[in-house]
């Protein structure tokens, strides 16, 4: 059986029975989990997964490899605040490898991201370097696909 | 040319599938929803198709060994020893065929002699019939009873054995009840069988899903295992159906000789499917997990749903139908499935369409999005509503 979190990650504009019958438990039930996990912040938030270009909207995404000064684990921690409370900041990891942080961005155009780099990014202290890399196209993102299904033949057998 | 005078007498005698007609009313329907196809709803898993393409890659286009490739048929028994605990011997207890039904149709026409018969439990999948008189022998049809959770009672089979009995067919878990047989209410027929001659033809293509207990096949039972011809294949299982692999496991001289007129009628299963299948044995374990859990949050809604709106809903513990009763609406199932096509727009199958028994019945496959299954519920509640309104 699945678990509300399952569920939820799965599409959270299920209603609350139809959430409650899957799980296998009572709607004020669900209801009272949901509060719980959001509560403790294991459920960060709410949001759609748009694909842009079918909205004829100007979007440029960038992900950016950032090097930092070698530090702790605290220390990344500091430095990843500093970048990560910018607003144009998508989303943001610590990596292993030949980087340190990965950074991505979006903003309206690509003058908009290369002055972020330029002009926030690359001056925060400690940042050594960044590598810009500019998305081109999205294929899938959070397990969804960037197209809309091929219409499949409704053959009417019956098995 | 008068063709009623050409044409064979025997599939001339076979009626066309009741629900044709629906199907008709359907197909002009596009924006219908439907829970009336009986097919998973996922895709081949990826790596399965990968392999399938590969295989095309490296120029895999010819025939195979007429029992399917030897590879496959090792990974089959080791997948039947892994998920059931079964025996089979690869080399001379495996048969590939072209999907689940081509092993039904060769074990009848194998075992069959003119006037044997042949016990079909029903409501069940329409194909057992049609099969049998086609090999030349006479379907005995038992009516399984909603109280006894569609099962069948050593009570309801000693009742039709006769002298001419030959086959018994097993269609568990069952479409379109989803009931199921355990170890116990197979051991319960077990006496009955025991002096007979009576073969046990075990369609199993719905084994991998079972909802809360592991599927038993009358081959785990030590007494059954000479007698029982086990079709399987990987449409449910693996959502497979468009690639038609099944296959068959029984005892030696059975299988060879529904070889023989496998290679006849065949030659060989499609290659390109037997290079997939066998990438299925091998890493498909995890997606048959997931599409269960899929299909048990979908199961668990419907379910209580229908009972809710006031459709009596037994519990199905195996495959992907839920076979409520509609008799309290007071119409018979074909007239209940074509006014909720019409009115509502959805599509569910008459019961009486599953043989003697389904008549009072509809089912609904839960082998769709759920976002179609909450919306299929709630004009069902819809539905109930005005009939009701209009009784009043």
């Amino acid at each position: 059986m699945h678990t509300l979190l399952e569920l939820l990650e799965q599409d959270c504009t299920q209603p609350t029975a139809q959430l409650a019958a899957q799980a296998g438990m009572t709607e004020a039930e669900v209801e009272k989990e949901r509060a719980r996990l959001e509560e403790d912040g294991a459920i960060l938030g709410y949001q759609a997964i748009i694909d842009w270009d079918r909205v004829k909207r100007e979007n440029v995404t960038a992900l950016i490899e950032v090097k930092v000064v070698p530090q702790s684990i605290d220390g990344f921690d500091r430095i990843a605040e500093r970048i990560y409370q910018y607003e144009e900041v998508e989303s943001m990891y610590l990596m292993s490898g030949s980087f340190d942080l990965t950074v991505i961005i979006s903003g309206r155009t690509l003058r908009e991201v290369a002055q972020f780099v330029g002009e926030r990014l690359a001056t925060i202290e400690g940042v050594t370097g960044t590598a810009t890399h500019f998305i081109l196209k999205k294929y899938k993102e959070k397990h969804l696909v960037f197209r809309r299904p091929e219409p499949q033949e409704r053959e009417f057998v019956f098995s | 040319m008068n063709y009623d005078q050409i044409l064979n007498q025997k599939i001339q005698g076979v009626k066309p599938s009741g629900i044709r007609k629906f199907f008709d009313i359907l197909e002009e329907m596009t924006d219908a929803i439907t829970l009336g196809i009986g097919e998973p709803d996922f895709v081949t898993p990826w790596h399965i198709r990968d392999a399938g393409i590969y295989s095309l890659e490296r120029g895999h286009t010819k025939y195979t060994s007429n029992a399917g490739m030897l590879e496959l048929r090792r990974e089959i028994v080791n997948y039947l020893r892994r998920r059931f605990d079964l025996s089979y011997d690869y080399t001379s207890q495996v048969l590939v065929t072209v999907g689940g039904s081509e092993a039904i149709d060769l074990s009848l026409r194998c075992l069959l002699n003119p006037g044997d018969e042949v016990i079909i439990p029903t409501p069940s999948f329409v194909c057992y019939g049609p099969l049998t008189e086609m090999a030349g022998g006479v379907p005995v049809y038992v009516e399984l009873k909603a109280e006894n959770e569609f099962r069948l009672t050593p009570e309801e089979l000693k009742a039709v054995i006769t002298p001419k009995t030959k086959v018994l067919v097993l269609p568990f878990p069952c479409n379109p009840t989803g009931g199921i047989m355990e170890r116990k209410d197979l051991e319960a027929l077990m006496p009955i069988l025991k002096d007979t001659n009576i073969m046990v033809l075990s369609d199993e293509i719905y084994a991998e899903l079972t909802y809360g207990q592991h599927h038993v096949s009358p081959a785990n039972l030590t007494e059954l295992y000479d007698r029982t011809v086990l079709v399987n294949g990987f449409s449910k299982s693996h959502a497979m159906t468009g690639w038609r692999m099944g296959y068959v496991c029984a005892p030696k001289p059975i299988v060879a000789a529904m070889t023989k007129l496998h290679q006849f009628g065949i030659m060989s299963a499609p290659t390109t499917s037997q290079y997939a299948a066998i990438e299925a044995m091998r890493n498909g374990d995890g997606d048959i997990e997931h599409m269960r859990e899929e299909y048990d949050s979908r199961r668990r809604y419907l379910v209580e749903n229908l009972n809710r709106i006031g459709l009596t809903c037994f519990e199905p513990k195996g495959a992907f139908y839920v076979f409520p009763c509609i008799k309290s609406s007071g119409l018979s199932s074909q007239e209940f499935c074509e006014r909720f096509l019409r009115e509502e727009k959805v599509a569910v199958i008459p019961g009486d369409a599953f043989g003697p028994g389904g008549e009072g019945y509809v089912r609904a496959c839960y082998a769709a999005s759920m976002k179609d299954i909450a919306e299929a519920v709630s004009r069902m509640d819809n539905f109930l509503q005005n009939l009701k309104g209009k009784e009043n």
